[in-house]
């Protein structure tokens, strides 16, 4: 099998790879929407933290 | 057995677990989706039918599954909050809820890609379709509903009750190729009788399905994670895990 007629995917090229890409896209997508949204509470906990330790001192 | 309930669902020790948990899922999640996206995409025969077109399959199906798992795991959790009042429950429950949207935006949107070259449309509004699509809707306003109050406590309250009527649509989507007649083909793994689906097809199915509940694992320990410390801002524990 070589590239050209598997890139081609039996004429289905414009379905199947258009699918895998956007299913790419979202798994991306959570992946780094996960992790920025665990980033940023852990910078607010932070910054609070450090308001609290001010305001004591 | 109920002291080690209480301390797994006390935050702190929920957010250290969930921390030393989140690799263990992510890896091995990784390596399956690639594994079944190479098994998929070049060793699994193409249809006799379909040709290649039917390789869509494999991010289809997953991710159709996916979005059921994740609306029974979020309602469940939800019933669990409400029930026995545990913070930690809701907080999952909530960090379900963008995870299960995505995964039915993907079901609906690989299914669509399909649906043409194979039914000859994009959308039709049939049974299945439409019951998809108000999962999707479910989980919208599962999040805008959150969304609207300032108080979390009412939050959680008032969405876990939407959750959990919401459950409902989970057994007509998956009964909606038995009840109605409609375009989409019927269950071909997830039924008693045996699959009827070839089994040179039917393991990267399963190994991207697997890939993608490892996946969910990872995505819901960070975004538990995340849930708890939002939370947990006032808690004294918090002051010496940040």
């Amino acid at each position: 099998m070589d590239l050209q007629n598997f890139l081609a995917m039996g004429g289905y090229a414009g379905y199947v790879w258009p699918a895998y890409g956007l299913t790419a896209l979202v798994l991306v997508w959570n992946w780094w929407a996960a992790r920025r949204s665990e980033a940023e509470a852990l910078l607010n906990a932070r910054r609070r933290n450090e308001y609290a330790r001010e305001a004591r001192s | 057995m109920w002291l080690w309930f209480h301390k797994l669902a006390s935050p702190p020790h929920a957010y250290r677990l969930l921390g030393r948990m989140a690799p263990w899922f992510g890896w091995p999640a990784l390596g399956l989706i690639l594994l079944a996206t190479w098994w998929g995409l070049f060793k699994a025969p193409a249809d006799y039918q379909q040709g290649d077109a039917f390789r869509i399959l494999y991010v289809h199906a997953p991710s159709a599954w996916m979005s059921m798992f994740t609306y029974v795991v979020m309602a469940v959790a939800a019933a669990v909050g409400l029930i026995w009042r545990i913070k930690l429950a809701h907080a999952a429950s909530a960090a379900c809820a963008p995870i299960g949207a995505s995964f039915t935006f993907l079901a609906l949107a690989t299914g669509s890609i399909w649906g043409k070259p194979m039914w000859g449309t994009w959308w039709v509004w049939d049974a299945r379709l439409t019951s998809e699509l108000l999962l999707l809707f479910l989980y919208l306003g599962y999040m805008a509903l959150r969304a609207s109050f300032d108080d979390p406590q009412r939050a959680d309250r008032a969405s876990a009750v939407l959750a959990i009527v919401g459950v409902i649509n989970i057994p007509i989507i998956h009964f909606s190729v038995k009840w109605w007649t409609t375009l989409h083909q019927g269950a071909s793994v997830t039924k008693l009788a045996k699959p009827s689906i070839a089994l040179a097809m039917l393991v990267p199915l399963f190994i991207m399905i697997a890939g993608f509940q490892l996946y969910f694992g990872w995505a819901i320990s960070r975004r538990l994670r995340g849930e708890i410390l939002r939370r947990e801002r006032n808690a004294g524990w918090l002051k010496e895990a940040s």
